[in-house]
């Protein structure tokens, strides 16, 4: 995903001249071929987010649109201010690039696990916020955001994601899309973000052999997000599960949770939030690791699911 | 540490009437970072008179000359230079920090014609600057690029970033300017947080430095018409300014910073202080 997202700035930067490149310090040689022939829009800026969004900010102001590239953790907690007022504030059409969204640096620790990344970045006004759940998914977005004209936080995953989007199913900034219908009543609705509309999915297949309706809503814009879809889904679901690689305050378990608060259905379906828990963690290992230890994958999602529904 | 400032000709009556539509947004405010406006006067002077490319009927004209006010809370002297030039009616003044004005207590841009960048929070205009630097190099427009800075405000990590980014670049196109008046809000900068040698930080991240009396309007205009110093570097002009400028008992005081609440009698003392209101 991450590949297919640096190589699209390149493929979008040929042929729409507001594309600029800037990372931080990333892997050497990365969009080489784009410094090549493009080297005044391509910029490697070294360790200093706070002045990369600035600048970012400051040519947007004059017609550019940057994509800005580094570790989410980085370009989210450690800017915030320059995100805030120099993007946000002028509503610029800046693109932050978040690798390693969630829990994807689980054997780097705490310092790199980008786990409330989308509630700060959903705080403020202005912001869209993504998570897309393939790299095929991330071409969609990629075109898409040329005619955005708000600022984006992009979550990138860890890569090589199974692909479970659908090119058939479109793809629209701010419009959640159906992955598993069954139109079924009083089934369970589960919806996800990011990687974890793979696990939802696959979660919807175990219930669905012991025969418990399920559908997925794939939320790719957790901002702004789509109360359309949620409230026509969640409908007709006696249960709504929110499943998300993300602290459970703020992210999408929040924000779905809102708009079924103050959107009262008769009757009100059950909601259970599945996240990470509001603490630090504590464990390495690796990405699958942790997300078994908060209780994300398939088959826990699937047992939680069971449970509740007693 | 120059002190250039020592000499410091007697206030013109321009500089008295860019000061009187100080005290006017400070009336119509009631409130108002005092002294922190008046030592930017001349430097705003020198450069909206003799120095940037604008068209106050065309604030957005592609080619003008961008200047960036990032210490915002100095916007009372910006938004007297800009109502002096037509970007606004002066009675816009009137309505400082009203409910619907279009003058806050910090710039915004997009609220009033002519502000580049919204400001207030310390420490981003030079990162702004050097984005819209970089762009005009690669529009290949002539713009050139001005920051003003506090001296309070370059405590802030986030603008030696931005002059390492800048140095780096070699934006020829740029200039910082720091409004070096020596005092920030809790007290003298070389007692909160010495600067110096402050040339020699500018010097080694890149930028080719001159030190100026910030109030000389003839010495200013002689610094800014040599721009860029150096071709192949970013300039960076120190201009030694007091704050609370032209008002005798504001002057250098750091109770000056801020102040809210004003009286009709502490504007009348303002304003006698510059020789009168209609003078």
């Amino acid at each position: 995903m991450r590949k297919t997202c640096v190589n699209m700035v390149y493929a979008l930067a040929k042929r729409d001249p507001r594309i600029v490149f800037i990372g931080s310090d990333l892997s050497p040689g990365l969009l080489d071929d784009m410094k090549a022939e493009m080297p005044d829009r391509h910029y490697m800026e070294g360790v200093m987010e706070a002045n990369v969004i600035g600048m970012a900010a400051g040519m947007a102001m004059d017609g550019y649109m940057p994509f800005v590239n580094t570790i989410a953790t980085f370009i989210t907690r450690r800017c915030y201010e320059q995100v805030a007022l120099d993007l946000c504030l002028h509503n610029l059409p800046v693109r932050l690039i978040g690798n390693g969204g969630g829990l994807v640096y689980a054997p780097l620790g705490p310092t790199h696990l980008a786990i409330e990344d989308m509630a700060i970045m959903r705080a403020l006004p202005n912001m869209t916020v993504t998570a897309v759940a393939d790299a095929d998914e991330m071409v969609r977005l990629m075109e898409a955001s040329l005619d955005w004209p708000h600022p984006i936080y992009m979550r990138l995953a860890k890569g090589g994601d199974p692909i479970v989007s659908d090119a058939a199913r479109g793809f629209e900034i701010g419009k959640a899309i159906p992955m598993r219908e069954t139109g079924a009543s009083d089934g369970v609705l589960i919806v996800a973000t990011g990687v974890m509309t793979n696990r939802a999915l696959a979660a919807a297949d175990m219930l669905e052999a012991d025969g418990i309706a399920c559908e997925v809503l794939h939320v790719h814009t957790v901002k702004p997000l789509d109360h359309e879809a949620i409230l026509r889904m969640a409908a007709r679901a006696r249960l709504v599960v929110i499943a998300e690689e993300h602290t459970i305050v703020g992210g999408l378990g929040s924000a779905v949770t809102d708009v079924l608060v103050e959107n009262p259905l008769t009757p009100m379906p059950a909601i259970r939030r599945l996240g990470i828990p509001d603490r630090f963690a504590v464990n390495y290992g690796v990405q699958d690791d942790l997300l078994e230890i908060y209780g994300l994958q398939p088959a826990q999602i699937a047992r939680s699911i069971v449970d509740n529904l007693k | 540490m120059s002190e250039v400032a020592s000499s410091t000709p007697p206030l013109d009556e321009r500089s008295l009437e860019l000061r009187r539509l100080v005290v006017r947004a400070l009336d119509g405010g009631k409130r108002g970072h005092i002294g922190s406006s008046l030592s930017l006067i001349e430097i705003l002077r020198v450069l909206y008179d003799d120095v940037l490319r604008f068209d106050p009927a065309r604030p957005d004209w592609p080619e003008r000359d961008r200047c960036i006010l990032s210490k915002g809370h100095g916007c009372i002297a910006l938004y007297a230079l800009l109502a002096d030039k037509g970007f606004f009616p002066p009675a816009e003044l009137d309505r400082f920090c009203h409910v619907d004005a279009i003058l806050g207590g910090h710039p915004e841009r997009g609220k009033a014609p002519g502000i580049e960048a919204s400001t207030g929070a310390l420490g981003h205009g030079l990162s702004i600057g050097a984005g819209m630097a970089l762009a005009a190099r690669m529009q290949k427009r002539s713009s050139k690029v001005f920051v003003i800075t506090g001296d309070g405000e370059i405590n802030e990590g986030s603008v030696w970033e931005a002059a390492l980014a800048t140095g780096k670049h070699k934006l020829a196109n740029l200039t910082v300017v720091v409004d070096y008046n020596k005092l920030q809000s809790a007290g003298t900068t070389r007692e909160i947080q010495d600067l110096e040698p402050l040339a020699d930080k500018w010097t080694s991240f890149g930028f080719q430095v001159r030190e100026v009396d910030g109030h000389d309007v003839d010495a200013l205009r002689t610094c800014f018409k040599n721009l860029p110093f150096d071709g192949a570097k970013p300039s960076a002009v120190i201009a030694h300014t007091i704050k609370g400028k032209g008002v005798s008992f504001a002057e250098s005081d750091a109770a000056w910073h801020h102040k809210s609440r004003l009286s009709d009698d502490v504007i009348a003392e303002l304003y006698a202080a510059i020789g009168g209101r209609d003078a």
